[in-house]
């Protein structure tokens, strides 16, 4: 039960962990993560690393979908365009590799906020349906554009930090964790500001908004840009995880998956973002034990993909019906049930 | 300046262009009367397409009964649909719904490659093979009897709106659902109706689709093209459908002869941009007044 | 009287949609530190009027002046900059925040922290936080007493907290004009009181021009300093509650009648009307208008003889 939560200044009121036993929990989280890598096996190091360029990527659509209420279902282009950009500068430059995933948040970025400029005119939907067709024109320039490999696409060759090559995932771990950990902590603190709030507001009642001095324009397109950011950089750690990066690599389900990720977790909720990346990542490794189990003769991973794709479709429509605030609500229910407890509600 | 070729290349973009006016049509039902922007609307006519494949292929049925049951399979399941999954999403945030059509999509496409892979296949052949000359122009006649049977479908459509006084109750249930429920329509019947409709007339679109260019589990990347149709034609207006329908589907053909194939999305695409920065609401469609 | 320059000025503004006009050659001056108010019938303009100062509606013609600067192109962020707030006949907060975060955003366009400083939060950002959450809790928390709900999420407040939280939101702007549109309506007598008193602390005490639209005679009488007519688009008078009050172009606006002896005539015959219908149709009585005797043809017909 949660006691003497009272706070004695402004400054503990707003602080990101507010309580002693968050402030605990947070902690114990580094101190695992920390020690992961050294218990985990091969498999759930790969598993561990994916994950945490999804809660990346989906941190960021979060900023653009669930916080300022742009529907985008163009997140894998981005993605795209900072594992590509990353992919040319290693192969051209041979460049330091911060240096690369920078700037391949950068290329996301700009892309972003070209793609962010109908949105004054072009409202809801109708952008989403414009951000398909970004992801679109993305495809045709990672073809046709001479530079980067065409449909065969581009080999990455492993980052290197003073000579030690990231070729593993244990090595890897280390980048690509502690870059994720920092851009969460940065979305987090961003609420907490005029900026994040601005977002919202656009969100709620962009009239009000405008009411209140807040340019619509340069804010929506502050948005698209931060979480194109967000992708590009998620799309450079890509690249040098898989180390091969293809026009195929980045499709429009990704996007969708990115969609549903932020829909199943909670949108306009930091811990949704991850919720919801974690448990869409699980997913497909999950369906596919279930589908071994089956007594099914024959090669039952060609049942995989298929099952994979209804799973994401039921997921999204699911939880639309039915819990439209996403995992992040059913863990604030369980949290309010622990701090009431014993007591009943 | 090869002329004859441009001709023939215009007129099976209008052929094609016949087909995107009738799914775009499927569209403009839904969005007419339950204000749902529907993202699988492709996926419904590749639904269409494998059910008939399923009857007439599979099962060996005659064509014409394989079509017929097809399109009541089709019907069925689009209103199945409506119940199950946009229905409880009344009164929810546009958005949200449109996301619920985005699942479904995925959805279909995972049932259909789950049941017949993801391969390419072909539909049995059932039209008429002698090939249509236009004067010395060559016309497919796939395409041209595809493009007949979905002119004559949007104007019958066209026709009903105009005349009955349904099309008005149509749109009093998209713009105010309890107003209308007051006025004794039948709100819950009407977006029923509007959805097995809709399904059927895709499934019509999916049958000549697929025959024209075979079928698979990717056959849903229609829709985006028809999205573009709707979009630019006005997402409740079914002549918008039409004109924007042949437009788009003359651009595609050019874009794909003299371009390359590769480009016709991207020439579709940008027509879309370009379109939404001019007109916000397309050509034909009505604007959204925003009250303060 | 010292003339004061209008802090602001409305000149000749005429806004159509269109062929209808919704103003038609507004014009009136907003003396600094004074509560002016627009009254008017429904669909005379007043909201229009609003939506046009704050920078809604482009005007065909006419201009607005804010503080002696002409705003009529000015897009609607950039006058609130300049110190014009405003509230919503519909309660317009953001639903998706606490009262606090809605709070915090009237301030936002004076606030400095960009992009970076907030990702990074420690340092310049945290310390603007905490600077505009103290001078918040100091200034308008208390001064209009939401203390007990400065965490609660809006959409979950009554409406009368709801409308003071619109208010609270406005004065974290600071503002130089504060227009309220309708600001008690729906409001029941305990609540419109309560307003009463916090429109004219904020006038007193902040030194706020407030420039309001209202229904609420009682309001607009003990409070206002200036009150201006709106009927049809056009301001047909202006002046101290008082003058305005006993004005016939005002009484015919709302009444449909400029004489106050013929009205009251024709209430008396009305009643005899009703009087005699009621023995002929029994307890089920006629219509409504019978009753009153005043049905909306009668109550033209007097205007189109006579002045």
């Amino acid at each position: 039960m949660r006691i003497a939560t009272a706070k004695e200044s402004y400054q503990l009121d707003e602080a990101l962990f507010d309580s002693a036993t968050q402030r605990t929990w947070a902690v114990l989280l580094g101190v695992a993560l920390v020690l992961y890598p050294f218990l985990a096996s091969d498999y759930w190091l790969y598993l561990a690393c994916l994950v945490s360029i999804h809660v990346a990527s989906a941190t960021g659509l979060n900023i653009l979908t669930g916080y300022t209420g742009l529907v985008s279902l163009g997140q894998a282009a981005f993605m795209g365009l900072g594992a590509y950009t990353v992919a040319v500068l290693e192969h051209y430059f041979g460049t330091m590799f911060l240096f690369n995933l920078l700037a391949g948040g950068v290329v996301a970025m700009l892309g972003g906020i070209v793609v962010g400029i109908p949105s004054l005119r072009v409202k809801g939907l109708y952008l989403a349906i414009v951000t398909i067709a970004a992801s679109f024109l993305a495809h045709f320039l990672f073809v046709n554009s001479g530079f980067t490999g065409g449909t065969g696409g581009m080999t990455v060759p492993p980052a290197q930090v003073f000579g030690l090559a990231l070729d593993t995932s244990f090595r890897i771990y280390w980048l690509i964790v502690p870059v994720t950990v920092l851009m969460v902590l940065g979305a987090a603190n961003l609420f907490r500001t005029r900026i994040g709030r601005a977002f919202i507001a656009i969100r709620d009642r962009d009239i009000s908004a405008e009411v209140l001095g807040i340019p619509l324009l340069r804010y929506k397109l502050l948005s698209f840009g931060l979480s194109s950011f967000y992708a590009g950089v998620a799309g450079g750690l890509w690249a040098y995880f898989f180390r091969v990066v293809t026009p195929e690599s980045f499709p429009l389900i990704m996007s969708i998956f990115f969609l549903a990720a932020i829909i199943v977790g909670g949108m306009g909720s930091i811990l949704g973002g991850i919720l919801g990346a974690i448990f869409m990542t699980m997913v497909p490794e999950v369906l596919r034990i279930m589908v071994g189990w089956l007594p099914i003769e024959g090669d039952t991973l060609q049942y995989v993909a298929p099952v994979r794709t209804i799973v994401f479709g039921l997921l999204i429509v699911g939880f639309l019906i039915f819990e439209p605030h996403g995992l992040a609500e059913v863990w604030r229910r369980v949290r309010r049930f622990f701090h009431l407890w014993p007591f009943r509600n | 300046m090869d002329w004859l070729f441009l001709f023939e290349v215009t007129l099976a973009g209008i052929g094609g262009g016949g087909l995107y006016a009738l799914a775009g049509l499927a569209f403009v039902m839904i969005y007419k009367a339950t204000r749902v922007v529907n993202l699988a609307i492709g996926e419904m006519l590749m639904l269409g397409a494998y059910a008939f494949f399923a009857f007439a292929a599979g099962m060996n049925w005659p064509v014409p009964v394989a079509i017929v049951a097809a399109i009541a399979v089709s019907a069925v399941l689009g209103g199945v649909v409506e119940r199950v999954a946009i229905r409880p999403m009344l009164g929810e945030s546009p958005i949200s719904v449109f996301m619920v059509t985005v699942g479904l999509g995925s959805i279909m496409v995972g049932v259909v490659e789950l049941i017949w892979s993801a391969d390419q296949r072909r539909l049995p052949e059932f039209i008429p093979n002698e090939p249509i000359f236009l004067g010395e122009a060559f016309v497919s006649p796939k395409i041209f009897y595809s493009f007949l049977v979905a002119v004559l479908l949007v104007a019958v459509s066209l026709a009903v709106f105009r005349w009955w006084r349904g099309g008005v109750a149509l749109r009093a249930t998209a713009t105010d659902q309890a107003a209308a429920y007051a006025m004794g329509i039948n709100v819950p019947r009407v977006f029923s109706l509007a959805w097995i409709l809709a399904a059927a007339l895709a499934a019509v679109a999916g049958i000549a689709v697929g025959a024209i260019g075979g079928i698979s589990s990717s056959m849903g990347i229609f829709g985006l093209s028809v999205l573009v149709v709707v979009i630019v034609g006005g997402l409740d207006s079914v002549l918008g459908a039409l004109v924007a329908g042949l437009m788009i589907g003359v651009l595609e053909a050019w874009a794909g002869a003299y371009l390359g194939g590769e480009y016709k999305l991207l020439v579709t695409f940008l027509v879309l941009v370009a379109v939404l920065m001019v007109r916000p609401y397309g050509l034909f469609g009505t604007q959204e007044i925003e009250r303060l | 009287m010292a003339t004061v320059d209008p802090v602001l000025r409305v000149d000749g503004l005429t806004l159509a949609f269109g062929g209808v006009k919704a103003l038609n050659g507004v014009g009136f001056d907003v003396r600094p530190g004074s509560i002016t108010t627009v009254i008017g019938p429904n669909g005379a303009g007043k909201t229009s009027l609003f939506n046009t100062i704050s920078g809604f509606y482009r005007p065909q013609s006419g201009s607005v002046f804010f503080e002696g600067r002409d705003i009529t192109r000015l897009p609607a962020p950039a006058r609130a900059r300049l110190g014009l707030a405003r509230s919503f006949q519909n309660i317009a907060l953001f639903r998706g925040m606490s009262v606090l975060d809605n709070i915090k955003l009237g301030r936002h366009c004076q606030l400095k922290t960009n992009i970076f400083q907030s990702l990074f939060y420690l340092g310049a950002a945290r310390r603007e936080e905490m600077e505009l959450r103290a001078d918040i809790e100091a200034r308008i928390i208390d001064f209009l007493e939401i203390d007990h709900i400065r965490h609660a999420p809006v959409a979950a407040l009554p409406y009368g907290l709801q409308k003071r939280v619109e208010m609270a939101r406005a004065l974290a702007m600071q503002p130089r004009v504060l227009m309220l549109d309708e600001p008690v309506a729906g409001m029941n007598r305990e609540e419109t009181e309560d307003m009463a008193r916090f429109i004219l602390d904020v006038n007193a005490e902040w030194g706020v021009t407030v420039l309001m639209v209202e229904h609420d005679m009682g309001l607009v009488m003990d409070l206002s300093d200036h009150v201006v007519v709106l009927n049809f688009g056009q301001v047909i008078a202006q002046g101290k509650p008082a003058e305005v009050q006993g004005n016939p172009e005002v009484v015919r606006a709302y009444l449909g009648s400029g004489d106050v002896t013929e009205l009251r005539e024709r209430l008396r015959r009305g009643r005899a009307q009703a009087q005699a219908a009621g023995g002929a149709n029994g307890a089920a009585g006629g219509n409504a208008n019978a009753g009153h005797g005043v049905t909306p043809r009668d109550a033209h017909a007097p205007a189109q003889e006579g002045v």
